[in-house]
C-alpha cells in the first residue's frame, strides 16, 4: 500500500489539553503532521480538528482509532482527497514600488485569483485561497518581484458526505449541552494573592 | 465563578448546601466512591488536603509510603487484587513526577488508579514557582484522562468523572491535579453525585450480534481451535463466563502473563502460558491451529514473537472492549467488540458442545517434551546450586495455590509465572506491559490491603529489590504482612541471559552486588533469613509463610541459570527453543 494524503476530521469537546492529547498520538509514532487546524464546528460547543498527514491507509485507520479512544473525542473520520472539498489560505507581502513599476504583476495576481488585503506605501499584502499547488504557484510567480513574506494556513476541509453525522451531532448537543471550559482566572492576579 | 461542571448537581432537587473547602470535597468524594485506603506522601502543594485528612482518619486509612513511586505501585497492587480503584496522593513537582513510572505501568496494564496531585497556586502556574511542574502535560501520554482543577466548585464533578473513567470500559489511570488555592477555597457543596456517563466517551462498544454469530459459526466448524486470553477476562470479572465458554466449546486455552489466574492453573483445558518464556505447546501450536480465539488480550510482541510469522494459517476471532485493539497487531477475521462479560455468554449460547481429544493431546505431547527438557531440570535439579523453579515448586506445595504472588521483573518473574499454581482469580500481580523493576515490593503492600485475608508473597530478584527497598519502611510502620522472597543470583539475570545467548557472553554491567538483605530487613525490624542449601528450603519457606507478620527470605540460586523455553527475538513462536 502506498502513502497518500489523508485528512482526519475530529469532533471533540472544547477542553484544555486536548490538542496535546491528539498531537502526541502522531508524535509518539514519529508521524509528521502536514497541517493542523482547530476551529468551532457547525454545532455550538463542539470543536473540530482538521489534520492532514501523508501516510498509508492502514496506519491512518489505526491512528483514527487511537484518536477516537480519547475520552473527550466524539468522533474521528479519515478521508482521501477525492472525498473532500478543501481550501488553504495564503498571504503574500510584496513591495508596493515593485508592483507599481511592473504592470505585469497586477495581471499575474488577477490570473491567480489573488486580491489585495492591504495596500500601503511600502508594501502590499495579497491573499489567495486554493489548493496547495495553486498557492505555491503564486510564490514562484511573485519571487522575481521581491516576495518579502509568505504564509499559508492549515487546510480546512468539508467532507462531501457528512450530512448524516451533522444530524447526529445536532441531536447530541441538544440532548446534552456541552460543559463550559473552566479557565485559570487567577493568572493576572499574582500581586493580590498571598502565597506560602 | 461557578463552574458549569457542577451544573448536573444543581439540576437535582433543591438541597441543603454547606460551605466546605475543596480539600474536604476531595475526601468526601473518596468516601462516596467507596475508597478506604489511600497510599500517599505529603508535601507543600498538597498540604490542605492532608490537613483535611487529619479529621478523616476514622473513615480513610492513609498509608505513608517512602517514595511516590512506591505509592502508585501500591495503588496498582491494591487495584489488581481488590478489583477496585487504587488511590494515590502526591504533592506537586517531584512528587508528581515520581508517579510517572507507575502511571505508565498502570496505563499499559489497564489498571484502574486515581492519582491526586497537589499543584502550586493557580496564579503561579507557568511562573517556574517552587515545586511547579507541568504535570498535566507530562502525564498526558500515560493517563487515560487527566484534568487540572483551579476552582474548588469543580471538584465533586471532576472526582466523579475520574473514578468513572478509571474503572469503566478498558480501565486505566486518571490523574487529577488540584491547585493549592482550589484546595483551600470554600465553596457551596451540594453533595456528591456519582458519574455514570460522559457524553463523548463510550466505555463499551455496542455488541454486534451478527459478528458473534459469525464467530460462533467459525468455532462450530473449526477442527483445531485454540483460545488465548488476557487480563480482559479478569478486568471484566468474566471468569465464570469464560470457563463456561471454554468448557462447552472444549477448546484448549492458554493465558498471557496478565491473564494468568483467571482460570485455575490445573483446569483440564488449561495448556499454559503464551509468549517469549511461555510453554512449549501453546507457542508451537499457535502456528498450527485453524482458529485462534483471542479474548481480552492485545497481541503484545512478547506474546506474538515475529508478527509476520504469527498464526498466518489461522482464522482469528478477537474479542476486546477496546476497538483500537482490533486489527492493531493481528488482523481479525471476525472482530467481536464489547465487554467479554456481555459477549461470552452470547457466544457460548450459539456454539455446539464439543471436545477435541486429539488436538488437546498434541498440547500434552509437547508438554511432555517440555517436562523432560525444561521443567524437570528446573523443578528438581541435579546440580548442587538451587534453582528458582524449585523454590516456586515448594512454595506451591506449601500455599496450595491459594497465595497471591506478586512478581517483579526479570528471570524470577518468568520462572514464578511459569511454575506458580493458582486456584483463584486476581492472584498474579506483575508488571506485564511496562516491565517495571522495583514494582513488586510496593505492589505487594497494596495487594495485601486489596485482599487482606490472603497470603501475599512478593517474589523479587536481587536487582529489582534494590530499586524500591525503601518501602520496607512502609511495611515496618504499618505492620504489613507480606512475605518477601528474594531469589538472588547475584546478577541482573535476564540481561545476563541475553548477553550470554546473543552477545557472546560479554557480561556488560550485569554483575550487581547486594547488601546483606537480612541485615537490611533487620534494620527495619523485619524478620529474615538467607539460605543457599536445598536441605533448608522447605523449612525456611514454611517458617516464612507461618511467621506472624512480614518476613524476608533470601534464597541464593544458581548464578548463571537461564529461563527456558525461549522465543528468541525476531523469531516466530514456532521457533521456541527448549535450550
Amino acid at each position: 500500500m502506498n502513502k497518500q494524503e489523508y485528512t482526519i476530521t475530529v469532533y471533540t469537546e472544547n477542553q484544555i489539553g486536548l490538542l496535546n492529547r491528539i498531537a502526541i498520538i502522531f508524535s509518539r509514532r514519529k508521524i509528521n503532521v502536514e497541517s493542523l487546524n482547530t476551529s468551532p464546528s457547525e454545532v455550538e460547543g463542539i470543536h473540530r480538528f482538521t489534520i492532514v498527514i501523508h501516510e498509508m491507509e492502514e496506519v491512518v485507520k489505526k491512528l483514527v482509532r487511537q484518536i477516537e479512544k480519547q475520552v473527550e473525542v466524539l468522533k474521528a473520520y479519515y478521508n482521501n482527497n477525492e472525498e473532500l472539498i478543501w481550501q488553504e489560505l495564503a498571504l503574500y507581502k510584496v513591495s508596493t514600488d515593485e508592483i507599481a513599476e511592473h504592470v505585469k504583476v497586477e495581471r499575474l495576481l488577477r490570473e491567480h485569483g489573488a486580491r489585495a488585503v492591504v495596500i500601503r506605501k511600502d508594501y502590499t499584502v495579497f491573499e489567495t485561497t486554493g489548493h496547495r499547488e495553486e498557492t505555491d504557484k503564486l510564490i514562484t510567480v511573485l519571487e522575481p518581484y521581491g516576495l518579502i513574506e509568505f504564509v499559508r494556513s492549515a487546510r480546512v476541509a468539508i467532507i462531501k458526505a457528512s450530512s448524516g453525522f451533522h444530524e447526529k451531532l445536532r441531536e447530541f448537543e441538544a440532548l446534552e449541552p456541552s460543559e463550559e471550559v473552566v479557565e485559570n482566572e487567577f493568572l493576572d492576579k499574582q500581586d493580590e494573592v498571598f502565597t506560602m | 465563578m461557578q463552574s458549569t461542571l457542577s451544573q448536573p448537581q444543581k439540576a437535582a432537587l433543591p438541597t441543603k448546601t454547606e460551605t466546605i473547602s475543596g480539600s474536604k470535597a476531595v475526601l468526601e468524594a473518596l468516601i462516596a466512591e467507596g475508597v478506604k485506603t489511600i497510599f500517599g506522601y505529603p508535601g507543600g502543594a498538597i498540604m490542605p488536603i492532608y490537613d483535611a485528612l487529619y479529621d478523616y482518619s476514622e473513615k480513610l486509612e492513609h498509608i505513608l509510603v517512602r517514595h511516590e513511586q512506591g505509592g502508585i505501585h501500591a495503588a496498582q497492587g491494591f487495584a489488581r487484587t481488590s478489583g477496585n480503584v487504587g488511590v494515590v496522593f502526591a504533592t506537586s513537582g517531584p512528587g508528581a513526577t515520581n508517579l510517572v513510572t507507575g502511571l505508565a505501568d498502570a496505563m499499559i496494564d489497564s489498571t484502574p488508579v486515581v492519582a491526586i496531585t497537589g499543584q502550586v497556586f493557580a496564579h503561579l502556574l507557568g511562573t517556574d514557582a517552587f515545586q511547579e511542574t507541568d504535570v498535566i502535560n507530562i502525564t498526558t501520554p500515560v493517563t487515560k484522562w487527566n484534568y487540572q482543577v483551579t476552582d474548588a466548585a469543580e471538584i465533586p464533578a471532576v472526582m466523579a468523572k475520574a473514578f468513572y473513567i478509571a474503572r469503566s470500559g478498558r480501565p486505566g489511570p486518571v490523574l487529577i491535579d488540584i491547585t493549592k488555592n482550589a484546595q483551600l477555597q470554600l465553596f457551596e457543596y451540594e453533595g456528591y453525585k456519582k458519574c455514570d456517563h460522559v457524553r463523548s466517551y463510550r466505555p463499551k462498544p455496542i455488541v454486534r450480534k451478527e459478528y458473534i454469530e459469525q464467530a460462533a459459526a467459525l468455532i462450530n466448524e473449526a477442527k483445531q481451535p485454540f483460545v488465548i486470553f488476557g487480563q480482559g477476562v479478569i478486568l471484566g470479572k468474566a471468569e465464570k463466563e469464560f470457563i463456561q465458554f471454554i468448557e462447552k466449546a472444549g477448546i484448549p486455552s492458554a493465558w498471557t502473563i496478565m491473564g494468568m489466574s483467571a482460570i485455575p492453573t490445573d483446569h483440564p483445558l488449561a495448556v499454559g502460558m503464551l509468549g517469549m518464556h511461555g510453554n512449549y505447546g501453546p507457542n508451537v501450536l499457535t502456528n498450527e491451529c485453524d482458529l485462534l480465539i483471542a479474548i481480552g488480550m492485545r497481541f503484545d510482541d512478547r506474546v506474538t514473537g515475529r508478527l509476520d510469522k504469527y498464526a498466518k494459517q489461522a482464522k482469528v476471532i478477537h474479542l476486546d472492549i477496546d476497538p483500537a485493539e482490533i486489527d492493531k497487531n493481528v488482523k481479525a477475521t471476525v472482530p467481536v467488540w464489547g465487554d467479554c462479560k456481555d459477549t461470552l455468554p452470547i457466544l457460548t449460547s450459539l456454539i455446539e458442545p464439543k471436545v477435541y481429544p486429539q488436538w488437546l493431546q498434541r498440547f500434552r505431547d509437547y508438554e511432555k517434551q517440555e517436562q523432560e527438557q525444561c521443567i524437570q531440570p528446573e523443578l528438581h535439579p541435579t546440580t548442587e546450586v538451587l534453582s528458582m523453579g524449585e523454590v516456586i515448586n515448594i512454595l506451591n506445595e506449601l500455599t496450595g495455590g491459594d497465595a497471591i504472588i506478586v512478581t517483579d521483573v526479570g528471570q524470577h518473574q518468568m520462572v514464578a509465572c511459569r511454575y506458580a499454581n493458582f486456584n483463584q482469580t486476581k492472584s498474579n500481580v506483575t508488571s506485564g506491559g511496562l516491565g517495571t523493576m522495583g514494582f513488586a515490593l510496593p505492589a505487594a503492600i497494596g495487594a495485601k490491603y486489596g485482599d487482606p485475608k490472603r497470603t501475599v508473597v512478593a517474589v523479587i530478584g536481587d536487582g529489582g529489590f534494590q530499586m524500591t527497598l525503601q518501602e520496607l519502611g512502609t511495611i515496618m510502620q504499618f505492620n504489613v504482612n507480606v512475605k518477601i522472597l528474594i531469589l538472588n543470583n547475584e546478577f541482573l539475570g535476564m540481561v545476563r541471559q541475553w548477553q550470554q545467548l546473543f552477545h557472546d557472553r560479554r557480561y556488560s554491567f550485569v554483575n550487581i552486588t547486594s547488601p546483606d538483605f537480612v541485615q537490611v530487613a533487620k534494620g527495619y525490624r523485619i524478620e529474615g533469613n538467607s539460605i543457599r542449601e536445598r536441605k533448608d528450603l522447605r523449612d525456611v519457606l514454611s517458617t516464612m509463610l507461618n511467621h506472624d507478620g512480614a518476613y524476608l527470605l533470601e534464597v541464593m540460586v544458581g548464578k548463571e541459570n537461564n529461563v527456558f523455553p525461549m522465543v528468541p527475538q525476531g523469531c516466530s513462536v514456532a521457533e521456541i527453543r527448549l535450550k
